[in-house]
């Protein structure tokens, strides 16, 4: 992404320095040529020009309309991420950042990543507004409590890089910094499988949807009362009222901690809300373990 | 000079002695002098907040002050600057005084309501005084929710107070604006004859009316969540905080064109002043005030690109930032063109003017930066937006009002200041300013976030060079406050018409008296109309 952005910035800057220039050099060229040399002096008696009104009008909007085409499309591969992303949870919180990756790994404001491989982090705050900034990759996006966000990069250089929090966010707001670590593909290997990690996002999820019991209404059955899980992740479901929702991150995500916002069509609004029952760490586990349940047989 | 000048024997200054003929007045040239004294007091309070900050960023740890110092330090310093200097500096201070002297009228339609404005500002800027003072604020100027609403433990309430009891003097000036313009123009002085910076005041006046109550109930939702616990903005009680961007943004936007819409029609009077000719496309510049105005009212989701809105959003809060931006540009070009054949004059006033148009102009190509989406992602949040926004507020706003400052001197106070001091520290001001900003650019294309208090140390020097600019801006601001306060008693005086300049606020004494002319005028002429108007000066 970064040489996309820059490109375009050294773009700016050279329409900037010529306007400046322009704009400058006629300045000082008639402030010097047609300094007052009487102290009666007037200046000449012109009111206007059409042709030089609609001139100056039109150039800078044709121009402004190449920028914004441009950044709009540099914007669009921004927002959209491949399909095949490594996935990283993060949760901000004042004043320091967690990533959860999927098979279990945690750490605290570092955030190891493979070289080469596009990675999407899913994030969301546990109190105020954050934002996880990496100049390096040029990327930005805001961390926001109660909701997914998501960003994506793809580095293409081993190294260190800088993670900033860009909202501020209270007391140690600049001291809520990191690093993202990108390192060759066999050593992040190495390095997401040492340590000693509690078992995948999805096995810790399956644990959560029994303790909670989620189970007893969330079953393949006749006694169901909620929705099957199995595939759900990605479809397309209809809601209460008919309208329709993409089963992704964010979707599932309230339909665990605030299920009556946007209710499947055909079910009752008796699942109870989970919010400030189930974490944020609880909720993406759960999500993994629904996205790892699949489709049964006649659905696949 | 043709012998000696005296001061008129009867003008608005000598109408009159003592605390009580100030306080209670209703002559609008007083009223502006006392915004004149808040405002500047304002300035300095809010400009030595800003020294602590270049102070301490002057070295990349976090050793001068503590966080929640430095914290408190840039939140005070954008609420003293934007909302009790940047807002009122020049609609009250000089379209308060010119207003009616351009018009030709002897006062604004409601000179009570006038009075009632600055005591309504002066009651605002106690409380947020209050707030400074018992523990200050740390939320930042913009208020941002659920810090806040449920995580910041300072003084939110008070200086929310404050602001929203200040918005009613921007609305009640501009509310008397706006009928002043419509109902008390001199015989003759039609729509299209007006000075462009009483076109430049309505548009303003406009934004005023239409934009600072929807700031008044943002601020009371943030003061209900905090007091009474709705759950409006904090996501934990059902609210959304980004619905308090959409809002805040809503006027704070259209707020960054009341600061500078009044700029432009300053230096749009002091360029047909120092050129000695009309304005070069004059209604194109009058409906450039206007388009800037209704369009400033739809971009305000261009402060909140990576704030989670949708793509499509984005993409239309872009377009509409950049066609914000064409009045502003065809605003340039005209100023620009209107010094070709001038007689130009290298007087303090247009040395101001042609400052603003150059640091106006990077100010605006910047805000192309940001209309960029793509582009804006990876510099907002950063010092790239700190500096952009001075060039615009401070390379604009205070060029364009020092430089109206000077230029109206002669008619404020009948008296001339050192004209050598004021060209030297006019370049003080210039070289500091731009020394103190332009490396924020870079700093901001480097990666480094707005608001932090420690910074990593490959920043350094581009900081210590904004440091050093710092310290000669504030130079370059300290100087005029002492040769003007010093020309009140012992300038030249200089008569009605110092500059040879068209315009009715020229056509009577300096100073004017209270009922501004001593016959109602009559207007036949244009705008600018040089050639035939100027009284005196010129054959």
């Amino acid at each position: 992404m970064a040489p996309r952005v820059d490109a375009l910035y050294f773009f700016l800057l050279g329409v900037s320095g010529f306007f400046s220039l322009l704009i400058a050099g006629l300045i000082v060229y008639y402030a010097v040529r047609f300094r007052r040399r009487a102290p009666d002096a007037i200046g000449a008696r012109i009111a206007g020009g059409m042709v030089l009104e609609i001139g100056w009008t039109v150039i800078p909007l044709l121009i402004t309309l190449v920028i914004f085409f441009w950044g709009a499309s540099v914007f669009f591969a921004m927002a959209r991420p491949p399909d095949d992303t490594l996935n990283v949870y993060v949760v901000g919180k004042q004043w320091m950042w967690k990533f959860q990756h999927l098979n279990g790994q945690r750490e605290i404001n570092e955030l190891h990543v493979p070289l080469g491989r596009a990675v999407k982090l899913i994030m969301t705050s546990e109190d105020v507004i954050h934002d996880v900034f990496v100049p390096g990759f040029r990327v930005k996006a805001d961390v926001i409590p109660g909701r997914f966000t998501q960003l994506w990069f793809q580095p293409t250089k081993p190294g260190r890089y800088h993670l900033f929090c860009a909202e501020y966010c209270g007391t140690r707001h600049s001291g809520m910094v990191g690093e993202v670590v990108v390192m060759e593909p066999d050593d992040f290997q190495r390095w997401l499988s040492s340590g000693s990690t509690s078992g995948s996002l999805a096995s810790a999820g399956a644990k959560l949807f029994a303790d909670l019991a989620c189970n007893t209404c969330h079953r393949p059955d006749t006694q169901t009362r909620g929705p099957l899980l199995d595939g759900i992740y990605g479809r397309t479901v209809t809601l209460q009222g008919g309208s329709t929702a993409i089963a992704d991150e964010a979707y599932l995500r309230e339909a665990i901690l605030n299920p009556g916002a946007r209710l499947r069509a055909g079910f009752q609004p008796i699942m109870p809300a989970y919010q400030g029952v189930v974490t944020e760490d609880g909720v993406a586990q759960m999500i993994e373990y629904i996205k790892s349940l699949q489709p049964p047989e006649g659905l696949r | 000079m043709s012998g000696p000048v005296f001061l008129p024997p009867r003008h608005y200054l000598n109408d009159g002695y003592g605390v009580a003929s100030w306080l209670l007045t209703r002559d609008h040239k007083r009223i502006a002098l006392l915004y004149l004294i808040g405002v500047t007091f304002f300035f300095f309070v809010g400009g030595a907040f800003a020294t602590l900050i270049r102070l301490e960023l002057a070295t990349p740890a976090g050793d001068l002050v503590s966080d929640d110092t430095y914290n408190k330090l840039f939140t005070m310093h954008g609420v003293m600057m934007v909302f009790f200097f940047l807002i009122p500096v020049i609609p009250a201070v000089l379209g308060n005084f010119l207003l009616p002297l351009m018009i030709g009228a002897k006062d604004l339609a409601f000179p009570k309501l006038n009075l009632a404005s600055w005591y309504i500002y002066i009651v605002g800027a106690l409380f947020t005084m209050y707030a400074v003072i018992t523990g200050g604020l740390d939320t930042g100027w913009t208020f941002y929710t659920p810090f806040s609403t449920v995580a910041s433990t300072s003084a939110v309430i008070p200086a929310a107070l404050g602001i929203f009891v200040n918005g009613f003097s921007s609305i009640l000036t501009g509310l008397n604006f706006i009928v002043t313009t419509h109902r008390m123009r001199a015989p003759g002085l039609t729509w299209f004859r007006l000075p462009l910076f009483v076109w430049s005041l309505y548009a303003t006046s406009l934004i005023m009316v239409l934009g600072t109550p929807v700031l008044a109930i943002t601020i009371s939702l943030v003061a209900a969540e905090r007091l009474f616990n709705f759950g409006i903005f904090d996501p934990a009680r059902g609210g959304d905080p980004v619905l308090f961007q959409h809002l805040f943004w809503f006027y704070s936007h259209p707020a960054v064109y009341i600061m500078v819409l009044p700029g432009m029609g300053v230096v749009s009077e002091l360029v047909a002043a120092g050129c000695r000719k009309q304005v070069f496309g004059y209604h194109f510049v009058a409906f450039a005030s206007l388009g800037i105005a209704v369009l400033g009212f739809l971009v305000w989701g261009h402060h909140m690109f990576v704030a989670g809105q949708s793509v499509y959003a984005a993409l239309i809060f872009s377009i509409l930032s950049f066609l914000v931006a064409i009045p502003s540009a065809v605003k340039v070009f005209n100023w620009t063109a209107t010094m070709y054949k001038g007689s130009i004059s290298w007087d303090t006033p247009m040395l101001y003017a042609i400052g603003f148009i150059g640091l106006f102009t990077i100010g605006g190509l910047t805000g192309l930066f940001l209309a960029a989406v793509g582009l804006d992602v990876h510099v907002t949040d950063t010092y790239f937006i700190i500096a952009h926004f001075h060039y615009i507020m401070v390379g604009g706003t205070i060029m364009a009002y020092l430089g109206g400052l000077h230029f109206w001197w002669p008619k404020i106070s009948g008296r001339i200041y050192n004209e050598l001091l004021a060209k030297v520290s006019a370049f003080i001001i210039f070289i500091g300013f731009n020394l103190t900003f332009f490396p924020q650019f870079i700093l901001g294309y480097l990666g480094m976030p707005r608001r932090y208090h420690a910074y990593p140390p490959e920043f350094q020097v581009l900081n210590v060079l904004s440091s050093a600019g710092a310290s000669i801006l504030g130079v370059g601001y300290i100087i005029p406050m002492i040769y003007l306060a010093w020309s009140l008693r012992y300038g030249r005086i200089v008569g009605s018409n110092p500059w040879g300049a068209i315009g009715l606020e020229w056509t009577t004494t300096s100073p004017p008296p209270t009922e501004n002319f001593a016959h109602p005028p009559i207007v036949t002429w244009d705008a600018y109309d040089y050639p035939t108007q100027v009284e005196g000066r010129i054959a």
